[in-house]
């Protein structure tokens, strides 16, 4: 046998020890498991990535958030609209530097289309303190459904570096029992 | 005994005369110095990250923060790590093959492109016109000679990974060796290829990416990232490749470590660069730009078989030590041969250490967030340079610091100025670096997310109150953080004394005996036994317990994913 900076001579595609064998088939085994554990999740599971997605225009995505935002408003706080859609609708989320807009307000156990998209830069869609994070993309439209199971007040940061007010950007979701 | 052995023990204690091609020789030098500057520069700026991230001590202001971000990321995981594999590979193809370096001259430009490309995005990024971290991802634009740099530094490094080929080539035809090329060149041809396929990567985005900062062509936010990725992180299996053969290489230097099987772990280097190419998806597994079917095939780089492979080298390096110790007679119980190792020499404690880093947590934690829906609690969180800072720092890094004690007596051929401080150096570098991934991954599971200025939102417009928890994982990043530190400007220190003031390593020291270098040096083990063994048991259960860490870490996070908003 020779260390590793050493040159094999003759043939060196032997078989592999037991040992080796041993580890080499179980460590199979798992990564097998790991890459099936996907799908089953998405055929079981919760909390997935799929949503709908699709590109938008940038201003478009904003007029559309407006218009949600005037149909559904019901009050206001630090300058930014409270909406409170109806279950089962679609809901916009526009994030710019450095703002989310707007809050929302929504009803525990209601099922809704979560629309993400950005006006300017790549920002990051991260609710605490459940810690769900979603990449927001500017001249995307990421539709997300989305169930929250507990009343309470969550916050929005930004967890994708969107400029040097990054760490001033955050928003509202208000879940009522 | 082969050729390469018989030259590789006059290189240690050179008897008769040493074929080293001088130009291989010198650009090894002056890449590693390269390396050595840009680390110090990037440890400048680790240390003020650890104390801002603090929020007790909150040391940067905003602007700097995120400008020490970009300088940091970029001197440490670009600039040091590249510099010091140019390095490796002109001594795993020319040196190691005992053969000459092709294109002296061409070597020579390459360096002068990479310094050039350097200074320039150095130049950028301190004056503040490219504060837009590593990643710049669109619309976020810095300075077109940002770019610039970038795509010269590119070019450079592709002319030394033309260079190393050109020498293997040629090695052949001249016949400077026999047989097979030893597996430490061929994990450094793995990397050296994947380089290439990185590189491309790299052209194909950067060069838009710099019409685009001149206003000539519109970019796409998504598209960037997905190619940027293609770039980014191939160039991470760049550094898994070059560490995996560093750890044979020094495995075989320290204690006499063997290749339990060529087929094996050739094998598992060739998986590395078929799977690599799907790297840049699980950066994006939350984003809107692609489904959930391309999202797993390409995440689990197709069944995680670059995965298998990590999990392969995993266990035949450590086994491969055993082997060899085995064979030298520490045959008692499990693990005779792991307290009989050279602990006291940096060479072994760096790589022993970087090893189990790197296996227990980088690759743990990096293969937990990378899964589809995990990414959901994991995105963007401080999760991610948790898992990072353990596997390229405390696993390729100081990897890369154990090896550079034996590049100095060898190449530059100095002796260890404060050996003792050298001794210790990887024990210090290895604790601070794990309290701080460690302390990063906690916070992170809370949510706290990375690249972030200030997680007590003081000028925020709402309140974020993150548990107390939060904070004394936050503390604990500073606290590590200082003793990495400490551990870095020890190595920087010795390395630098060593290299300028160090007394010659000659041949009269290396035959006293006494020179003050790594013990291997002084006595390197036997690199060719007559008799096989293949039983490796301390490490097959050093390995089962990795599983086990695993199965529960990973099982762990499924959970409190379960337990979050129904989402998809
Ligand atoms: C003394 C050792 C080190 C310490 C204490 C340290 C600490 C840190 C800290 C606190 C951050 C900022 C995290 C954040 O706020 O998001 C960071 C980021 C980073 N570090 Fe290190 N680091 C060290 C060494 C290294 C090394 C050796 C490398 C690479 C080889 C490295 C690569 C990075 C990268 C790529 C980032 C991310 C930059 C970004 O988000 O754009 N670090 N480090
Ligand atoms: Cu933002
Ligand atoms: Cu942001």
């Amino acid at each position: 046998m020779h260390s590793g900076i050493v040159s094999p001579q003759g043939v060196w595609w032997k078989d592999a020890g037991k040992a080796e064998k041993l580890w080499v088939t179980i460590a199979f085994i798992w990564c097998i498991i790991l890459f099936l554990a996907m799908p089953f999740w998405h055929i079981v599971g919760g909390q997935n990535t799929t949503g709908v997605r699709g590109t938008t225009d940038p201003m478009a995505f904003m007029e559309r958030t407006n218009r949600f935002v005037t149909e559904f408003q019901v009050g206001e706080e630090k300058g930014i609209p409270v909406v409170a859609p109806p279950a089962g609708s679609h809901v916009y989320m526009l994030g710019r530097a450095y703002q989310w807009y707007p809050i929302l307000k929504l009803k525990a156990g209601s099922t809704y289309t979560l629309h993400l998209s950005s006006l300017d830069f790549n920002h990051g869609f991260a609710v605490f303190p459940i810690n769900l994070n979603f990449q927001v993309v500017p001249g995307y439209d990421y539709a997300l459904t989305i169930t929250p199971n507990q009343a309470g007040e969550y916050k929005i940061m930004c967890n994708e570096f969107c400029g040097i007010g990054h760490h001033l950007m955050v928003g509202k979701v208000i879940v009522e029992p | 005994m082969s050729s390469i052995a018989a030259n590789w023990l006059n290189r240690s204690c050179p008897v008769t005369g040493l074929k080293v091609d001088k130009h291989a020789e010198w650009l090894i030098r002056v890449n590693a110095v390269v390396a050595v500057l840009a680390f110090t520069t990037g440890l400048v700026g680790a240390i003020m990250l650890a104390l801002t991230r603090w929020q007790a001590v909150h040391l940067l202001p905003a602007d700097w923060y995120y400008r020490m971000v970009t300088a940091h990321g970029l001197n440490m995981l670009v600039f040091f790590i590249i510099f010091f594999e140019m390095a490796a590979l002109y001594f795993a193809g020319p040196i190691l093959l005992n053969s000459r370096l092709v294109g002296p001259k061409l070597g020579w430009v390459a360096f002068v492109l990479m310094v050039l490309g350097t200074l320039m995005v150095e130049y950028t990024v301190f004056t503040g016109q490219a504060d837009v971290m590593f990643t710049s991802y669109p619309p976020l634009k810095a300075h077109p000679y940002y770019y610039l740099g970038l795509i010269i530094f590119a070019v450079g490094a592709l002319l030394v990974v033309t260079l190393f080929f050109a020498s293997i080539i040629v090695a052949k035809k001249e016949n400077t060796y026999q047989g097979s090329v030893p597996l430490v060149t061929f994990g450094a041809i793995t990397a050296a290829i994947i380089a290439v396929i990185t590189i491309l990567h790299g052209a194909i985005i950067l060069i838009p990416t710099l019409l685009w900062s001149f206003g000539l062509i519109p970019m796409d936010a998504e598209i960037y990232r997905l190619i940027f990725w293609g770039f980014g992180h191939s160039s991470q299996q760049i550094n898994v490749s070059a560490q995996v053969a560093i750890w044979y290489l020094m495995g075989g230097l320290t204690m006499g470590g063997v290749v339990l099987n060529e087929k094996v772990s050739r094998g598992a280097f060739l998986l590395y660069i078929l799977f690599i190419s799907m790297a840049s998806a699980h950066h994006l597994l939350v984003d809107p730009g692609f489904g959930p079917a391309w999202k797993i095939v390409n995440t689990s780089y197709f069944m995680y078989l670059a995965v298998l492979a990590s999990l392969i080298h995993g266990f035949t390096v450590p086994a491969g030590m055993e082997v060899g110790a085995r064979l030298q007679g520490y045959t008692n119980g499990l693990f005779e041969w792991l307290q009989k190792a050279p602990w006291s020499d940096p060479g072994f404690s760096a790589t022993f250490l970087s090893l189990i880093i790197f296996g227990f947590l980088g690759g743990v934690t990096g293969v937990v967030i990378g899964t589809e829906q995990i990414n959901i609690i994991a995105h963007n969180t401080l999760r991610i340079p948790g898992h990072f800072h353990t596997t390229v720092v405390g696993g390729t890094a100081l990897c890369f610091m154990g090896a550079t004690y034996y590049v100095v007596p060898l190449l530059f051929r100095k002796q260890i100025l404060g050996m003792a401080l050298a001794r210790i150096q990887p024990y210090i570098f290895a604790l601070g670096i794990t309290i701080v991934g460690t302390s990063m991954i906690v916070a992170g599971l809370f949510g706290a997310p990375r690249r972030h200025y200030d997680i007590a939102f003081t000028e925020a417009p709402f309140q974020v109150e993150f548990p107390a928890a939060v904070d004394l994982a936050l503390t604990f990043v500073g606290i590590g953080g200082i003793i990495a530190f400490t551990g870095g400007l020890i190595y920087v220190l010795v390395v630098v004394a060593s290299v300028f003031l160090g007394p010659a390593y000659d041949d009269a020291a290396a035959k006293s005996g006494k020179a003050s270098v790594p013990q291997g040096l002084l006595k390197l083990p036997p690199q060719v036994h007559d008799k096989e063994l293949h039983d490796a048991p301390g490490s097959l259960v050093l390995a089962f317990v990795l599983l086990a860490v695993f199965a529960v870490y990973y099982f762990t996070n499924w959970k409190i994913l379960s337990m979050i908003w129904k989402v998809g």
